[in-house]
């Protein structure tokens, strides 16, 4: 009696277990589909024939020649340097700046972090849209100066090919830079302050304590806030969309835009499939060892 | 913390001026940080010609609403002008049903995950965690090609499953994460009662994951209502979500360009998540340092 119960009990826990693996089960197969199984379909497909249509025909490396050859994608390429480079130094200058003066027992203190962060709860296209009025040559931030008399104020950014992919910069750090600031900010809460007390003791300043304890102490989120940045970089798209249009001509392009254009607009399926996986190797650069750093460092605290 | 008050060896004097500065520095930054905003506000109530004859900072002399209701009931997106509100409801009728199905999904995940723990649940969770980091360039074309087949191609349930599809991964991070930190004892001593695993789920572990069920949905909620790339690529036309009917409307290059139009239209589409944010902005914030620091 006792015996099978037990048996009884022992079968339902069984079931318990499978009725885990059984949850989990879909949105496993859907992962597996959607994403590793896309990502082979895509790695594939740039190694086919594929222009209009997506045709089968294997022909090797043809797609990623033809990729490294365009001017354009060398343009996109270029771009992204630039404006990678560009975001994330500046972001991580004016998040860090601006935690390091909010965390001074400031009044107001909440307000100011909602001003500083609203930005990241809009979408890059209403930013867009915003800076390209504000950067408009013609009734924008211009024609400002001008009224305010200083009538050779010239500001053509968003119009001038050399210039266009600043303007994506100066939108892009608008709207992150809040971002990076709430990230530094709770590193700094969680600085020990009996590290601080005891430099103050010795007769540290203030910058001394910044720059010799507090900032070497909070390294590791540095390390994060730029592996986000550089990962929002890479996959910048619609803000350059509504702001420049990869404009003018294409001058502003970035790899995401390249990929779109040429995979839904020029009929080139195999560059795009190229070039999308040209993206993702990036960012496996980036994610891949800093994931891997962060799992094992988790191992170790814990 | 490491403030100037508690760590000065100055004059008193020094620090009230130092402390001056400070402030003068955070309201600059304010202003820079609100000054889109209120030119966007601004802008959005001013006539045409008033646009053109002012400046970008002055204030309307006569506030009219006329922009508002013409982007909202009138404005052309490609030859349809119906107006964003179409679209307006084309996002909210993919955002519901994608944010509920994604974070129902990361919360039964997460509790299988910790605490009915099978051989192989980390490798499982590793593979899904991978899903949130890929460019979703390299998605696409094999998407577009599946939600054609499937018949779902420009639809707004086709726009919902990739949503849940792609979302998934944030959520099972999420609630996995969230989980982890609460003792299984309190499974284990369900069991020795006999509930089972749903039981267990419905009356013990759901009932205390409001503030992760809150940060999931907000962050669901942001991404999808934001969302331009998939909403570009799958759902063009008349079910297109309403980021990518604003940009249609602010890019068009026919008739006169009607700034204070697309002020209204940007504003009406950044809305529904600025309120969201406003209300329950520490579960904001909290779904951004999850979602894409911690891995």
């Amino acid at each position: 009696m006792g015996a099978s119960q037990s048996t009884e009990s022992n079968l339902t826990a069984r079931i318990q277990r499978h009725l885990s693996k059984i949850v989990v089960a879909p949105s496993f197969a859907a992962s597996l589909f959607f994403v590793y199984g896309f990502i082979l379909w895509t790695g594939y497909m740039a190694f086919s024939k594929s222009r209009m249509l997506p045709v089968w025909d294997w022909a090797g490396l043809r797609q990623y020649e033809r990729l490294w050859q365009m001017e354009r994608w060398h343009v996109a390429i270029e771009n992204l340097l630039v404006f990678g480079g560009l975001f994330i130094v500046t972001c991580l200058i004016i998040g860090c700046l601006l935690a390091v003066l909010l965390d001074q027992r400031i009044r107001a203190e909440g307000a100011l972090r909602t001003i500083f962060l609203y930005p990241m709860a809009l979408s890059f296209i209403v930013t867009g849209t915003v800076w390209k009025w504000l950067l408009n040559p013609g009734l924008g931030l211009e024609s400002m100066m001008h009224d305010f008399g200083w009538t050779s104020f010239k500001f053509d950014w968003l119009v001038n090919s050399d210039m266009a992919i600043y303007t994506v910069v100066i939108a892009a750090v608008w709207q992150a830079s809040g971002f990076v600031m709430a990230m530094f900010l709770a590193a700094l809460r969680g600085v020990d302050q009996d590290i601080i007390r005891a430099a103050y003791m010795d007769g540290a300043s203030l910058p001394r304590i910044y720059f010799g304890i507090i900032i070497p102490s909070i390294r590791p989120v540095f390390l994060s806030a730029i592996v986000v940045l550089a990962h929002l970089a890479v996959k910048s798209f619609d803000l350059v969309i509504a702001l420049t249009g990869g404009g003018p001509g294409y001058a502003s392009d970035l790899p995401a835009t390249f990929m779109y254009t040429m995979a839904f607009q020029r009929n080139q399926l195999g560059v795009g499939a190229a070039s999308a996986m040209m993206m993702l190797a990036t960012v496996m650069a980036i994610i891949v060892p800093y994931l891997y750093s962060e799992l094992r460092g988790g191992k170790k605290n814990g | 913390m490491a403030d100037l008050q508690t760590y000065s060896h100055d004059a008193g004097w020094k620090n009230t001026v130092l402390r001056g500065l400070l402030y003068l520095v955070l309201i600059l930054f304010a202003a820079y940080y609100l000054f889109p905003l209120i030119v966007m506000i601004s802008t959005s109530l001013k006539s045409l010609d008033e646009i053109r004859e002012g400046s970008l900072i002055s204030l309307p002399r006569v506030v009219t609403f006329d922009a508002w209701n013409y982007a909202w009931n009138e404005a052309c997106v490609g030859v349809e002008c119906t107006g964003i509100k179409v679209y307006f409801w084309n996002s909210v009728k993919m955002a519901i049903p994608a944010v509920l199905i994604s974070t129902f999904l990361g919360a039964i995940n997460g509790y299988a995950l910790t605490k009915w723990r099978f051989k192989g649940a980390n490798i499982v969770f590793a593979l899904l965690l991978f899903g949130c980091f890929i460019p979703f360039q390299v998605v696409l074309l094999p998407m577009s090609q599946v939600l054609g087949k499937l018949g779902l191609a420009s639809s707004t349930p086709g726009l919902v499953m990739v949503h849940v599809v792609y979302g998934l991964c944030f959520t099972t991070l999420f609630f996995r994460n969230y989980y982890v930190s609460i003792p299984d004892e309190l499974v284990k001593a369900a069991t020795i009662d006999g509930a089972g695993f749903f039981t267990i789920f419905w009356r013990i572990i759901l009932p205390i994951s409001t503030p992760i069920i809150v940060v999931s949905v907000i962050w669901q909620f942001t991404q999808i209502w934001n969302d331009f790339l998939f909403g570009a690529s799958f759902a063009s036309g008349e079910n297109a979500p309403m980021t990518v009917a604003l940009n249609n409307i602010v890019n068009t290059t026919t008739g006169v360009k009607q700034y204070n139009v697309d002020m209204a239209a940007a504003l009406l589409t950044g809305l529904p998540t600025l309120l969201v944010y406003v209300l329950a902005g520490k579960y904001f914030v909290r779904g951004l340092t999850a979602g894409s620091v911690k891995g």
